[in-house]
């Protein structure tokens, strides 16, 4: 079968999608997948699931998924973050804050800076409180996924989702 | 910047005058990257060209780096960037690097800085001996100094942002290289690893992350980075540092008291073979010589000047030889030099057994 999309190299990434209650089938090259954005070869987490679950039956203007998220200064992408372990740019803290957040408390002793400052940056007061609220019920979820305790992972989906319309923040 | 004047005289961090101390060098090494660029993984060659080319004069005037060198490492071809390698002078991902990355440095090695390596900055003071906290302040300085001319990627929550979250916050990897062959030969050095590693500090080989712990030497170093001051770090590597060296003198000690055979058939081992091998792989002359290191601090071998065998740990590394040698070698080819050369200073120092 020819890839949909160049109609010349064969296709080899198959995907079904439910859009407005249809199913639709489409076949790609690994190549056209990739320029799509679809990172074929990248890991899929239980959790990264869970986080997109019913997110195929929602209308298409929702806000791309988990993985589909990209910085909006460096335009690196969560794919290519996992992929090198190594950030884009400054910017990327606050892009991926929310894959970070679990990652540097358990890299580190805690989640806030106590050393030197550079001179020309003003003190300023610690962090929201919204973003710690969401990074714990993240980790609880990711917990509850280790522990195949799906009902109540499925409750702190709905939670973390609550809580990010709450922050305001762009919600997958 | 010649690389040739490099080679005829110590690294800055074997130049101690040859103590009797198990600590053979401390280093302190900062991660810092611009506020508006992306870091040099992501960013182009060009960007990272043109970053390179910014900073070149602004490290240069930094008063801590007076009468520095700078160098592309595009300029430098493989063999040199591998003797700065060996000297401890950049990583060994920086010299597998080309365009776009430099490397500015002290002519007396101490201070070196690392540009566009993993992050736009990788600042490094390494000094002889046990010498952290010394390290720290003229680091320091040299922050202050560069922070005052550019703008660093620094946020009040998580600190100064680095291109891995493994490094964000202080950005500050504090590490001591101590040779402890008492611990090895009383067999107590993995549970002191272990004790190490659990509190936090990881414990690395001679040159660094992933390689082989030789010669009896271990690197410790600190891996939190965020949530603790730099100074508490340095304090309490530190006081790690102190507590293996307790350790290696008292395993030493009881080396003499109940093993007295054990030990003299290792130094005079070393001494034998040094003398007479006319093969040496690296990593066994460096095994060897930890041996007449050993030797020499417990009184079983004196010699007229230590610091040519104290030299042998870097001018018996395979670009060192070749660079002497002036031209490529072949590694069995090098393991003959290698020989040669370790005869000769053994010959020159009037090393003997006591």
């Amino acid at each position: 079968m020819l890839c949909e999309s160049c109609q010349q190299r064969e296709a080899t990434v198959h995907l079904t999608q439910v859009v407005d209650d249809s199913v639709k089938k489409v076949h790609l090259c690994e190549e056209c997948a990739a320029q799509k954005g679809l990172d074929v070869h990248g890991p899929v987490s239980i959790s990264d699931l869970l986080m997109g679950l019913g997110k195929a039956v929602e209308p298409q203007k929702e806000k791309p998924s988990v993985d589909e998220r990209s910085c909006p200064r460096c335009h690196m992408r969560t794919a290519d973050f996992k992929k090198t372990g190594r950030l884009g740019c400054p910017d990327c803290y606050e892009a991926f804050a929310v894959e970070l957040g679990p990652l540097i408390k358990g890299m580190h002793r805690s989640e806030q800076h106590v050393g030197k400052t550079p001179g020309g940056v003003p003190a300023r007061p610690p962090p929201a409180p919204a973003r710690d609220d969401l990074a714990a019920l993240q980790r609880a979820l990711e917990k509850a996924v280790a522990a195949e305790q799906y009902e109540e992972a499925a409750r702190l989906r709905d939670r973390i989702q609550a809580a990010r319309a709450a922050a305001g923040e762009k919600a997958p | 910047m010649n690389v040739d004047d490099l080679i005829g005289r110590p690294a800055a961090w074997l130049d101690a005058g040859g103590g009797s101390d198990p600590v053979v060098s401390s280093r302190i090494r900062l991660a810092r990257n611009l506020h508006n660029a992306a870091f040099p993984g992501w960013a182009g060659e060009e960007e990272c060209e043109k970053i390179w080319q910014s900073l070149r004069p602004t490290l240069q005037a930094a008063p801590t780096l007076s009468g520095s060198y700078a160098v592309g490492m595009e300029e430098l071809d493989e063999l040199d960037r591998q003797i700065l390698f060996e000297r401890h002078l950049i990583s060994h991902e920086h010299a597998g690097r080309g365009r776009g990355s430099g490397l500015v440095g002290t002519p007396d090695e101490r201070v070196a800085v690392m540009v566009n390596e993993e992050d736009h900055l990788r600042l490094q003071v390494i000094r002889p001996g046990l010498d952290i906290r010394e390290a720290w302040e003229v680091m320091n300085r040299l922050d202050d100094e560069i922070g005052g001319r550019v703008r660093y990627a620094f946020s009040p929550r998580l600190g100064y942002l680095t291109a891995c979250p493994s490094n964000v916050g202080t950005g500050l990897r504090a590490s001591v290289m101590v040779h402890v062959p008492g611990l090895v030969l009383m067999n107590e050095i993995n549970p002191v690893i272990k004790g190490v590693t659990k509190i936090g500090l990881a414990v690395r080989g001679l040159w660094g992350e992933g390689t082989e712990a030789v010669g009896n030497m271990f690197q410790v170093s600190n891996q939190i980075t965020l949530g603790e001051k730099e100074g508490e770090i340095v304090h309490g590597l530190e006081q790690i540092v102190l507590e293996i060296v307790e350790h290696e003198k008292n395993a030493r000690a009881r080396l003499r008291d109940r093993k007295e055979p054990v030990l003299r058939d290792h130094v005079g081992r070393s001494l034998g073979i040094l003398q007479n091998a006319h093969i040496l792989a690296s990593k066994e002359a460096l095994d060897l010589v930890s041996g007449l290191r050993l030797g020499l601090e417990m009184g079983i071998l004196k010699c007229k000047d230590r610091r040519p065998l104290d030299e042998l740990l870097v001018v018996t590394q395979p670009a060192h030889l070749q660079k002497r040698e002036g031209r490529k070698l072949k590694p069995r080819n090098r393991d003959v030099a290698r020989a040669q050369q370790v005869r000769q200073v053994l010959a020159e120092s009037g090393l003997k057994l006591a």
